[in-house]
């Protein structure tokens, strides 16, 4: 049987500039500090949000956000 | 062949068209233009989502490609003036009018090098991206220029509104961008803290 | 308005009770006293004699960093990553590797690498000779701070003369900020002359200075290395525990009777290392260990626990950069701990939002608290999460650790400040805070 490929989101700092375009676009995943900057999840992605994470990513202004393989389980 | 058609039926259809098109080109880069600045700054009328702003910049630039094909091709095609379809790319080299025309095409240029670069942007990376994107402040007064050289009907009251408002709503918005940017202090400032030495923390040697 | 003065806590005897005599003392490092003046190059071949892969053993890197292995020895620049393990991955690597011995030592409270290569230089230089032979580098960059800049100089030069190292060796001045001690802050202030932390993928050792495979490891470790290269990892194991064998360099400093620089074994308690500085002055209240990222411990709890990773790890705390601060009877735990935050969050590099907007936030929090104005308890609690793991480096999770720690230690002085008490005397300052150029 094939296990789907697991991903997580991950937010670059430096390049994050805390614009907030994620946060409208993926609240299930993503909130904002006291200061705007995106407090990220570490989970994986539903399926159900996958395509969500993927807008997320190519909407980001800074390409501060990126999707990567889950680490694999312990 | 739509030469031949027009020639035959001598149909202004495509003059109108071309410059119609052009006026709603016009206001419509501009649009861009701020949608791109509000972008920028975060700054967003009332409850409309940032995403929202984003999103809308870049399709209705997006939409405006389509607007422009049909602006050059109805131009070109056009018999009444004789441009040649080089001159859609290669800036200054028209039969009619070479320089009014020129800045058209340089606009074209520089649109298509920014949008070109914005659809491949994250292969690109962001500093190439964003390097090139800075054209679209050079892009939009060129296409100014060429709208009021190109287009002689600024006496008509609707053409001179569309111009001059366009105008103001570009002007606004560069002057909302350069007051982010003076406001902002730039990740430069804190870098300079850290390249330069500082007074000397004391320590102390051994006994 | 003068705040009114209460009483010190319980002072405590001056010489702790029931820790036996002090320690004997470790001279492998910095040599034997007098501590005074720079060790020659002749002085240093006479002590130590020739690197052993010059005299012609030890032929092989492999068979150096399996010597290295065995030792135990791990990175004293306190991430303490075992340097065996750092040595293979940068040997694996293609292309020529180059090593970088950073002695840049950003934390303004600790001495120790300055101290190091002031009086030793020629150990750091003969490890990073071996690091290089073992990764297969022919070249080796000395940072340093710049106060010691010369004698590293002077000491580069007579082996220039004496024509005894195979790789090319030079010297560069560390950037004095507290950041620019942090591995890729110190790659990038060579490379490009800015010392901010960069995105970790790629690792230095893969990918580093110049895109070369880099092995960066603090001078106190490849000062380690130069010795066990001669005498062997059962010399090394002599001192120190099982675990974490070996000696450390440690910055004593504030209410010790001498306070500097010295080499203690790892795992000797804190109340033996206050011994090596002649003791603690009486009614210490608190000991900062690690550096100013590192965590506050009481005075009496810290005594018994030895020093090293293991002995201090249930206590939220660990050796770190071997910073041993003790904090005075009239001195105040929260009025330190906030001029520091301070200084962190204007050390930040300034790259990652939450901290530079959340380290500010958070030293305010801690002045307001520490001059007896209204302060918001939850929210500062509120901001050390939001805090804590989301920047490019560890300065934040640090300056995290340090606050954190300092609640709970000085907990019981929240209460006399909310009322707009304080124990200690204005401006008494004993945790050193450099004055930055405005």
């Amino acid at each position: 049987m094939r296990t789907r490929a697991r991903f997580r989101l991950r937010v670059d700092p430096i390049a994050c500039d805390g614009r907030g375009l994620c946060a409208e676009l993926l609240p299930q995943l993503i909130s904002l500090d006291d200061w705007g900057y995106p407090i990220v999840r570490d989970t994986d992605v539903p399926p159900e949000l996958a395509w969500d994470a993927r807008e997320v990513v190519k909407v980001c202004p800074k390409l501060a956000l990126h999707l990567e393989h889950s680490p694999p389980p312990p | 062949m739509i030469s031949t058609v027009t020639a035959a039926t001598g149909s202004p259809w495509l003059w109108y068209i071309s410059r119609g098109s052009g006026l709603v080109l016009l206001a419509l880069f501009s649009l861009v233009v701020v949608l791109g600045v509000a972008t920028r700054t975060g700054s967003t009328p009332g409850t409309w989502h940032r995403f929202t702003i984003a999103e809308l910049h870049r399709a209705l630039s997006l939409f405006a490609i389509a607007l422009l094909a049909l602006h050059v091709v109805t131009a070109i095609a056009d018999p009444y003036v004789s441009i040649g379809w080089l001159a859609s790319i290669v800036p200054f080299v028209s039969h009619y009018r070479a320089v009014a025309l020129g800045f058209g095409t340089l606009a074209v240029d520089f649109g298509a090098a920014v949008i070109i670069t914005s659809l491949l942007r994250r292969r690109l990376g962001f500093r190439a991206w964003r390097a090139v994107h800075w054209l679209a402040y050079l892009a939009w007064p060129v296409a100014f220029i060429h709208s009021l050289r190109a287009g002689n009907d600024l006496g008509i009251g609707w053409v001179a509104l569309i111009e001059w408002g366009s105008a103001a709503a570009v002007a606004t918005a560069v002057l909302a961008r350069v007051l982010t940017a003076v406001r902002t202090p730039s990740p430069g400032e804190s870098l300079d803290r850290l390249s330069s030495p500082s007074t000397v923390a004391h320590f102390r040697g051994g006994r | 308005m003068p705040r009114p003065l209460l009483p010190p806590p319980a002072s405590v005897a001056h010489t702790p009770v029931g820790l036996g005599p002090p320690p004997a003392p470790v001279a492998r490092l910095l040599g034997g006293p007098p501590l005074v003046g720079r060790t020659t190059l002749d002085e240093h071949l006479a002590r130590f004699g020739r690197l052993p892969c010059d005299a012609g053993d030890l032929s092989s890197p492999e068979e150096l960093i399996d010597l290295v292995g065995r030792s135990g020895l791990c990175g004293r620049g306190g991430a303490s990553f075992p340097t065996a393990r750092k040595l293979a991955a940068v040997a694996r690597q293609p292309g020529s590797a180059i090593v970088v011995a950073n002695g840049t030592e950003g934390e303004p409270a600790s001495s120790k690498d300055k101290v190091l290569l002031a009086r030793s230089p020629h150990l750091v230089i003969d490890g990073a000779v071996l690091a290089a032979r073992a990764v297969g580098a022919a070249e080796a960059i000395i940072v340093c701070h710049r106060a010691v800049r010369e004698l590293v100089d002077v000491a580069l030069s007579e082996r220039r003369l004496s024509r005894i190292d195979s790789i090319r060796l030079r010297a560069a001045t560390g950037a004095d900020r507290f950041v620019a001690g942090e591995a890729s802050a110190v790659v990038h202030w060579l490379e490009r002359g800015v010392a901010t932390p960069t995105r970790t993928p790629p690792r230095l050792a893969e990918r580093g200075l110049c895109g070369r495979p880099t092995l960066l490891q603090n001078v106190e470790t490849l000062a380690h290395l130069a010795l066990i290269a001669r005498f062997g990892p059962e010399w090394f194991r002599a001192v120190g525990t099982e675990a974490e064998p070996g000696s450390m360099l440690v910055s004593l400093l504030g209410a010790v009777q001498r306070p500097g620089v010295y080499e203690i074994a790892i795992g000797t308690p804190v109340g033996g290392v206050l011994e090596v500085g002649c003791g603690a002055v009486a009614g210490a209240q608190a000991i900062l260990v690690g550096g100013y990222f590192g965590t506050w411990i009481p005075f009496e709890t810290a005594l018994r626990r030895p020093f090293s990773r293991a002995g201090l790890a249930s206590l939220g705390a660990g050796p770190g950069a071997g910073l041993v601060a003790v904090l005075p009877a009239d001195a105040c735990g929260l009025v330190e701990t906030a001029r520091v935050a301070r200084y962190l969050a204007l050390e930040s590099a300034g790259q990652c939002g939450p901290c530079v907007s959340g380290l500010p936030a958070i030293a305010g929090e801690l002045e307001a608290l520490a001059s007896g104005g209204p302060f918001n308890l939850a929210r500062l609690q509120r901001w050390l999460g939001q805090v804590e793991g989301r920047g490019a480096c560890s300065h934040p999770d640090g300056a995290v650790r340090l606050v954190r720690s300092s609640l709970r230690v000085f907990g019981y002085e929240l209460e006399r400040h909310s009322r707009g008490r304080c124990c200690a005397p204005p401006r008494t300052e004993v945790l050193p805070v450099p004055a930055l150029p405005r």
